[in-house]
């Protein structure tokens, strides 16, 4: 797959205009059945509004998620799942559904922030006997931030459910230069 | 030389005599069936007890007598032991101890809280359990999530001695129970999702001094096998057994933990253990064989050395540790009487060996949906003698790095896990916890970090195709390989079992209830529900001249990360969860321990 250069997406921000539209649709009726405005909120800002080298920004900047209409899933939530129940899963269970000991980051990723769950995953918490380790030094972990924080956004905002996801975008060649830059292979 | 080889065990004979009576006081204390004393009740690993006023005709009228909170949250595995009128109680991290007086109205006549740095939590790959203590010369034995092995007063609770067990910054951990053995305290060590290079150590009863150390991976003196001497399937295993079997020097972050069971024959003088995986799960990352992870362990419990090895997961590319209890019986198969070690897997085979010479006698599955072998070549002049055969469609290894392997069964969690079985000599017959779960399993590539996860593979997991159920618990004949009867559960079988005299067998479950079943049928005659799902091991006791039932509740442990939020069905596909509904609409976080008794 090409890469993509949001200027040149005329179309894509059409829909993207109308994704927002759907989403604040979706949002007023969270707001009647949680009254919980943070969600909402979270859903608004999840939109992608463009796309660097593969991965997807929204309006603030913050990576996100791009699900297409036939389920297609960008690279990086795609990624994601797969380093999450690799390096997470263990303590936070399977698809982000949280233990019977950590919790659940389907519901924590609907009001942290982007800069708050780096720091969090770089450096670890401790709350009580609750435990977050510092992961900044682990480059199994440290190495697929953005691809965690895309997974997990996606799954708080309930644009992909349990499981794989079945369908792809293509790993981006940046991201392949990225990945082995930071992995340390040739 | 052979004069002064002689002078010097002459010697030691001397010194060790104390450490004799000892084990002797453990040996005659087991055979008193009012005691549970070490934590499978007895040195052969039966989770059988002689009492018999509770009884299949009787179970169903049994009522709770008193209960007990721990005070913890997570996963309670194992059980407490009871001395006397002494019930001692341990709980997950922090580790904390009680000691209850039965004698007087429980009250807690001391309590233990080791300090330990929090940071040990999260190196703990799944909960922070433990699973239990043992005791010996007048000494509690703890093993510390720090991997401290601590020695406590039995009557004071005060700490006799310290000795720390592994490096905790390496992500080695303690979560198993100590065996007291001779004039030595024998313990393993967890670490395999961290590359720990795992051992059992043996440590000296009154001084806490380390007498032997032996690894499961590495070179010959350090794993204490003699070429010549230590045999796998009666061949002699050579010179740098487990060093041909690794790349390079991966044997140093190889895995093969021991946080298992350990088991012991005075007779033979030798010790039983399994190790566990090779790290990393990726398969790909480390070619051979990867010995001696995935092994039965038979040693000489003075010296350390290896009598005879068996690996029975060469080059492991699912995660089936091999840690599982070893259960040692006296039974007849054809006109022979045989001294058996019966073995159930997490791989899905339950396997019964000689265990004088490691002798390979049966190798069957014990849940039929096992898929990812056809079964174990048993022809002894086949070059593969031993071997599992591998059905390449759930080989991760043929399938390779980054490709989904799907429908593996039984998944990661093993067929069973840590979850001891027992066994009845009245009915010969062993009673096993079992899980009824597959798995899909994709390998790629990890960096090694010390002290950080080293995993390398993404796993889901789900019920076999068409089953509704997560568990069975089953009787399994060991002389013939053949499940007698199976009673289906709906989450796996996290618990572990308790066979008793009155042909009564008990067992708890993850939704919470403590069942008893008919030793013969498998009928149902008693369920319970406790304020927690059971990962805990039932126990029995005789106090005043009534039988109790005890069980610690408490859920988590490997089954709260998998179950907690409910499995999914492949089937239903993408975002759909499955119609296997979640543990956590069964039950919550809490520790207690509960304790039944007939009516008076």
């Amino acid at each position: 797959m090409a890469l993509l250069h949001a200027p040149d997406r005329l179309p894509s921000d059409i829909e993207d205009m109308l994704l927002r539209k759907i989403w604040f649709a979706g949002a007023a009726m969270i707001l009647v059945v949680s009254g919980g405005i943070a969600i909402a909120e979270s859903r608004l800002d999840a939109a992608a509004v463009k796309s660097e080298d593969g991965k997807y920004l929204d309006k603030e900047g913050n990576p996100t998620f791009k699900v297409a209409a036939d389920g297609t899933v960008d690279w990086y939530t795609y990624s994601g799942y797969r380093r999450y129940h690799s390096e997470c899963h263990v303590c936070h269970g399977p698809d982000g559904m949280g233990s019977t000991y950590a919790p659940a980051l389907t519901d924590s990723l609907k009001t942290m922030s982007y800069s708050d769950f780096m720091a969090v995953v770089a450096s670890g918490r401790q709350n009580g006997n609750s435990v977050m380790p510092a992961l900044g030094d682990n480059p199994n972990v440290a190495c697929y931030m953005d691809d965690l924080y895309i997974y997990l956004r996606a799954r708080a905002d309930d644009a992909v459910g349990r499981m794989r996801p079945a369908k792809k975008e293509d790993k981006p060649e940046a991201y392949t230069q990225a990945e082995n830059s930071c992995m340390g292979k040739k | 030389m052979r004069k002064v080889l002689l002078a010097t065990l002459g010697s030691i004979a001397v010194l060790t005599a104390g450490g004799a009576l000892a084990n002797d006081e453990l040996i005659k204390m087991a055979q008193n069936p009012k005691d549970w004393v070490m934590p499978a009740g007895d040195y052969a690993n039966t989770r059988y007890s002689k009492l018999n006023q509770i009884t299949a005709a009787n179970v169903g009228k049994l009522q709770v007598a008193w209960t007990f909170s721990t005070g913890v949250l997570r996963g309670h595995e194992g059980g407490p032991l009871i001395i006397g009128n002494m019930m001692y109680v341990h709980t997950p991290f922090p580790n904390k101890v009680y000691a209850l007086d039965l004698s007087k109205d429980n009250a807690i006549v001391w309590k233990y809280e080791p300090k330990q740095d929090p940071n040990v939590i999260p190196v703990m790959c799944c909960d922070t359990v433990n699973r239990g203590v043992a005791y010996g010369d007048g000494k509690i034995f703890l093993h510390q999530a720090d991997t401290t092995l601590v020695a406590l007063d039995a009557k004071t609770g005060k700490v006799a001695w310290s000795v720390k067990n592994g490096d905790p910054g390496k992500g080695a951990t303690g979560t198993s129970s100590p065996l007291v053995v001779k004039d030595k305290v024998l313990i393993g060590i967890s670490g395999g999702e961290f590359g720990v290079q795992c051992h059992v150590t043996a440590y000296d009863l009154k001084s806490g001094k380390q007498v032997w150390r032996a690894f499961s991976e590495g070179p010959d003196d350090q794993i204490m096998v003699d070429p010549v001497k230590t045999t796998e399937l009666g061949k002699p295993v050579g010179k740098d057994s487990s060093l041909k079997t690794w790349q390079g020097d991966q044997w140093k972050i190889g895995g093969g933990c021991t946080w298992g069971w350990l088991s012991y024959d005075p007779g033979l003088n030798m010790v039983y253990y399994g190790s566990g995986n090779p790290s990393t799960w990726n398969p790909k990352q480390r070619p051979g064989d990867n010995k001696w992870s995935m092994t039965i362990f038979a040693r000489d419990v003075d010296s350390g050395m290896a009598k005879w090895v068996y690996q029975m997961t060469p080059h492991d590319e699912w995660d089936y540790d091999g840690v599982n209890e070893m259960i040692l019986s006296d039974q007849q198969i054809g006109n022979a009487q045989r001294k058996l070690l019966t073995h159930f897997d997490r791989n899905g085979l339950g396997y019964t060996l000689d265990r004088d010479t490691g002798e390979l006698l049966v190798a069957e599955k014990y849940d039929p949906t096992v898929n990812w072998t056809t079964g174990v070549d048993m022809n002894k002049s086949s070059p593969t003698y031993g071997r599992p055969k591998v059905v390449d469609q759930y080989s991760t290894e043929k399938g390779g790095e980054d490709k989904n392997t799907k429908g593996v069964c039984p998944a990661a969690l093993g067929t069973k896990d840590q979850q001891p079985a027992a066994y009845s000599p009245d009915t010969q017959l062993f009673y096993v916890p079992t899980n009824h779960v597959c798995m899909d399993y994709e390998p790629f590539k990890v960096s090694y970090t010390a002290g950080q996860p080293y995993v390398g593979a993404t796993l889901s997991m789900y019920p076999p195709p068409g089953a509704s159920h997560m568990g069975n618990f089953i009787a399994w004949d060991n002389k013939t390989g053949k499940i007698v009867w199976s009673n289906k559960e709906q989450f796996s079988v996290w618990s572990g079992a308790l066979a008793t005299a009155g042909g009564v067998v008990f067992y708890g479950t993850l939704e919470g209830y403590l069942k008893a079943v008919d030793a013969k049928t498998g009928k149902e005659l008693y369920k319970f529900r406790t304020p927690s799902g059971i990962i805990g091991n039932v126990t029995t006791y005789e106090n005043g001249g009534r039988q109790y039932i005890a069980v610690l509740s408490g859920v988590g442990g490997w089954a709260g990360i998998g179950l907690a939020a409910g499995l999914t069905d492949p089937t239903d596909g993408l975002g759909a969860v499955g119609g296997y509904a979640a543990l956590s609409n069964y039950t919550a976080l809490g520790g207690s321990l509960t304790v039944f008794a007939l009516p008076q």
